[in-house]
């Protein structure tokens, strides 16, 4: 509807339109950890995620505090309910099962953490030098990563794991082996874009090496998607370990992480069943969280989807 | 299209090599070799020779491959170091109930999958989508083999109706027993694949609905449910095809896993057993087997999808649009 | 004549995260039947917007603000059922998108696809009659090998046949209007001219009536009869065809002339280009939306949207009101008393001058003729 409005007209009026520069809203530069921020404490998904997650690590990280002694076997107290003194029961040797899934959380989110971190420096790695490099380097490169993430990587692992010695490194050394290729793919997409950026282009006439270029400002700049690969990863990373400590492939005894603790649950599951219960459940919360916190930071950090 | 199918088996065939060669170090980098199972303490230095000899055990990795590569196909696959029994025989009788069990998982994700997702594609961040969406997250982080106990501690230890393990009930051989135990595993393994396609679809029927065509479509008239129905759909459902062929791996990983946990006498237990026994022949048959059976699958999922995608058909001769 | 199509007060908005973006504001115009009207803009000025709304296909979070009147042979669709626009979507009024490739169905075939508007809204046919019925008007649209064509999928066909293919889709329901948005953008020039010259010839031999969305007024001169230019998602001007081209009144549909690129220009002559952008949606300036960059813009230009006045038709001599309408400068500010405007108008006359000789030379340019 055009709208009546008074107009006070004057000479002024039909002088030559003084256009005004416009003023730009200042440019706020928001970077990477402000946006993770924000959308970690606006998004309610988002922080529960990371409350239970802060739960449980520092739960983890203090578990010596617990007054049972996670290896000392008790044949008098086995296989108790739950109760006031032992809060998950205890198990077939007589552990107070609650310090296990402490310990056991210790393992698992260590395993979880050093493979996303092997996985993660090892992909970006590959990725960019793939991206930066392209031609037939990066043909080639590419070809290799399309293999890895095609295979059964599962099952290869399991093969992989009868060669070696059984341990916690083997079992980060085998997880990350099989999951750099989607990260590498990331990074990769991500520094073929950023390669034919004016700024990248500028530094290059400057004469900076690649190797330079590549580490002060291509890597810095893949930070958000690498941030959400890692979250990703860390999930997959605990989700594998516990089908390979399952299995019984995993870390040795008396070790346990959240899946070798169900590999022993497994015999009991019919008559205590709350055995297998606890660990798995740690699993589902851990990985679950993980997941999704990688899914809001993709949201928040993905300029292309519309909210 | 000819092309096309020709392109994709020799790519099949150099898969197959590929796996083979790698099927093959298993049994070359095992430790210990065959020929412990023919040399004794007492022999000779010479007669030790004799036997290497006589094996092939002291020709080049190459040559060995080779012969190998002859007696594979010929079905000689070795003996198993556990049982000194023929392996391709032991795997082969497995074969049938660990294809049944991925089948039927297989078949119940995708029936599953297909409607869910497009209901919550279409009904786009309605409080059904978000309900839908929820399973899925669920469903992609929670470990299938603990989701096996879980429904095991459920539906055998608290309310008896269905059996924890086995394919049988000794002395039943009824159909209706064998579904009664495959009812879980099925369940299990379809789990994770399950929430993959769901999500799958649902992206992918968003991707959809938001394309021209669904607007021409609408511009003539076309009521909302014919549209999804007639156009949507298929073009919703044929990258799917692709992405079975791809998720294959996750379900033979799979069934390898969730086979230990309800004792299914599949060739994923019978690998899991032979891992245990470091019984490397038998680990190498499975590794084979495995990856024919994916190889295959992606083999059948890329000339389905040249079948169904009518885009496709040109293969590689474009002509100009 | 009665007319056809009746828009009056159209506005639509779409409620986004960034605020309500006025796409369109308050947009009156008319189809009569059998007749082509343009609708003229470059992109991003609610054009398309307007031709959805006549469809029934603003989607969230678009939505057309109260008041608003789209009658259609006397019914204000506006107010449709979902399934009344099913009806009449395809039926009474038919539409062809800008990019035939996308716009069809890729898994379809061509048959299937043109067949669908039947199945919409002829009952009773047989299969064969259908079939019968797409062949003659694939022929109608000079499409060779008609009786193949059906059995082709849209990425065996060219650019100009798949465009073809959706005029014929458009019109074997044998629609009153037809809405063509930007339905020769994505082709290249020979092609355009032969789908234009299809759809005029269509239009004699079927006498629907044309609703042409285009950015280009180069392709409007042999095809309209009337003109509606729009910008910001207001109407700066419209009128009959002629009028506009020869006595463009506002800026911007002078503009939008002289950006057409001639044969007749001598050579090493740049291509004429308006300066700038549109402006923000959400914050619609009071004044005249143009007036950013408008090169004879005046103080109250950014305040006062000049007033709609019917002016002299050239044609036929002055009084006709069925003339040309637009928005002129020149015109008596209108909104406070008439005393103070004249006064002002008066003493603002060195203004007006420079205006009016710029306007001038551009009339000059053009009067070797545009039509």
């Amino acid at each position: 509807m055009e709208r009546e409005m008074t107009v006070v007209i004057t000479e002024e009026s039909f002088q030559p339109l003084e256009r005004k520069q416009k003023e730009l809203p200042p440019a706020v530069m928001h970077s990477v950890w402000h946006d993770i921020r924000r959308e970690l404490l606006s998004n309610k998904v988002a922080l529960v995620s990371l409350i239970l997650l802060l739960i449980i690590m520092i739960g983890a990280l203090l578990a010596p505090l617990s007054p049972y002694d996670p290896y000392a076997l008790d044949s008098s107290q086995k296989l108790q309910g739950i109760s006031a003194a032992h809060w998950f029961g205890t198990d077939e040797f007589g552990r107070d099962y609650f310090t296990r899934v402490l310990y056991g959380g210790r393992v698992s989110l260590t395993v979880g953490f050093l493979s996303m971190l092997v996985t993660v420096t090892l992909g970006t790695a590959i990725g960019v030098f793939s991206g930066y490099a392209g031609g037939r380097v990066d043909a080639l490169l590419m070809r290799f990563t399309d293999i890895f993430l095609a295979l059964p990587s599962m099952l290869l692992m399991v093969i992989l794991n009868t060669f070696l010695q059984p341990g916690l490194f083997t079992l980060v050394a085998v997880l990350s082996l099989f999951s750099w290729a989607s990260v590498a793919r990331i990074t990769r997409a991500e520094t073929m874009s950023l390669k034919e950026r004016d700024f990248v282009t500028a530094t290059k006439n400057l004469g900076a090496s690649g190797l330079l270029i590549a580490v002060k400002h291509i890597i810095p700049n893949t930070l958000g998607p690498v941030i959400v690969a890692a979250s990703l990863s860390v999930a997959n990373a605990i989700l594998m370990e516990s089908s390979l400590s399952y299995l019984g492939l995993g870390v040795q005894i008396p070790l346990a992480s959240w899946g070798s603790m169900l590999q022993g649950a497994q015999s009991h599951i019919l008559d205590h069943p709350l055995l297998a219960v606890f660990p798995g459940l740690m699993i589902l919360i851990t990985v679950l969280s993980f997941n999704l916190l990688g899914d809001v930071l993709r949201n928040a950090l993905e300029p292309k989807i519309v909210k | 299209m000819w092309k096309y199918f020709c392109k994709k088996t020799i790519q099949l065939v150099i898969v197959m090599i590929l796996i083979s060669f790698f099927s093959f170090a298993i049994i070359y980098f095992a430790p210990g070799d065959i020929s412990m199972m023919y040399i004794s303490q007492e022999m000779t230095e010479e007669q030790k020779a004799n036997v290497m000899a006589e094996l092939g055990l002291d020709k080049s990795m190459l040559e060995q491959y080779a012969a190998w590569a002859v007696r594979a196909l010929h079905g000689d696959l070795g003996v198993s170091l556990s049982n000194k029994a023929s392996v391709l025989p032991q795997i082969v009788k497995r074969l049938p109930s660990t294809m049944l069990l991925m089948g039927c998982s297989f078949l119940l994700s995708l029936i599953l999958a297909i409607p869910l997702g497009l209901w919550s594609g279409y009904h786009k961040n309605t409080w059904i989508d978000n309900l839908i969406s929820s399973v899925t997250y669920m469903g992609m982080s929670i470990p299938s083999f603990w989701f096996g106990m879980l429904l095991i501690i459920l539906f055998s230890g608290i309310l008896h109706i269905l059996p924890s393990s086995g394919m049988h009930t000794v002395g039943d051989n009824s159909i209706l027993d064998t579904a009664k135990h495959m009812i879980m595993p099925c369940i299990t393994l379809s789990i994770g694949n399950l929430a993959v396609y769901i999500r799958y679809i649902r992206a992918n029927t968003i991707g959809q609905l938001s394309e021209e065509y669904v607007l021409t479509a609408e511009a003539k008239g076309t009521s909302k449910v014919k549209i999804l129905k007639n156009h949507v759909l298929k073009n919703t459902l044929l990258p799917i095809i692709t992405l079975v062929g791809m998720n294959l791996a996750s379900l033979v990983c799979g069934s390898f896993i969730i086979e230990s946990v309800f004792g299914w006498p599949g060739i994923g237990s019978f690998a899991m057993e032979a891992i245990g026994k470091r019984d490397y022949p038998i680990i190498m048959a499975y590794v084979m087997m495995s990856g024919l059976i994916l190889v295959i699958g992606n083999f059948i999922a890329d000339i389905l999808y040249a079948i169904a995608d009518p885009r496709i058909k040109r293969g590689g001769a474009d002509s100009g649009t | 004549m009665e007319n056809l199509l009746e828009i009056k007060h159209l506005a639509v908005s779409y409620f986004t995260f960034g605020g309500e973006v006025q796409a369109v504001r308050d947009v009156s115009f008319s189809v009569k039947p059998g007749t082509t009207v343009a609708l003229v803009g470059e992109s991003g000025c609610g054009k398309s917007v307007t031709a959805k709304s006549i469809m029934g296909l603003v989607k969230k979070p678009g939505k057309i603000r109260e008041g608003s009147e789209i009658i259609f042979e006397g019914t204000d669709v506006v107010r449709f059922s979902e399934k009344e626009w099913n009806r009449f979507r395809g039926k009474q009024c038919s539409m062809i998108f800008q990019d035939a490739l996308v716009s069809l169905n890729p898994t379809m075939k061509i048959g299937k696809q043109i067949m669908e508007n039947l199945d919409n809204h002829e009952t009773g046919l047989s299969g064969r009659e259908k079939r019968q019925m797409a062949v003659d008007v694939l022929k109608m649209t000079e499409i060779p090998d008609a009786e193949d064509c059906l059995d082709k999928y849209p990425h065996e066909l060219s650019g100009g046949m798949r465009q073809r293919v959706m005029i014929a889709m458009a019109l074997i329901t044998d629609p009153k209007l037809l809405i063509a948005d930007e339905p020769t953008t994505s082709l290249d020039v020979t092609i355009q001219n032969q789908i234009l010259r299809l759809m005029k010839n269509l239009q004699k031999k079927l006498g629907m009536a044309i609703l042409l969305i285009t950015h280009d007024l180069g392709i409007v001169a042999g095809m309209a009869d009337e003109i509606v230019v729009m910008y910001a998602g207001k109407i700066v001007e419209k009128g009959p065809c002629r009028d506009i081209f020869y006595h463009p009144r506002h800026p911007y549909t002078r503009a939008l002339i002289s950006s057409v690129p001639r044969l007749d220009e001598r050579g090493g002559q740049k291509l004429r280009t308006i300066e700038g952008n549109i402006p923000d949606m959400t914050r619609p300036p009071a004044g005249c939306a143009f007036c950013d960059r408008c090169p004879h813009a005046m103080n109250i230009c950014a305040q006062y949207m000049p007033e709609m006045k019917p002016a002299v038709n050239y044609d036929q001599g002055a009084g006709e009101t069925d003339g040309a309408e637009g928005r002129n400068h020149r015109q008596k500010i209108g909104g406070t008393d008439g005393a103070a405007g004249t006064d002002h108008e008066n003493k603002a006359e060195e203004n007006r001058k420079t205006v009016h000789e710029a306007a001038c030379w551009l009339m000059d340019e053009r009067a070797g003729g545009n039509i």
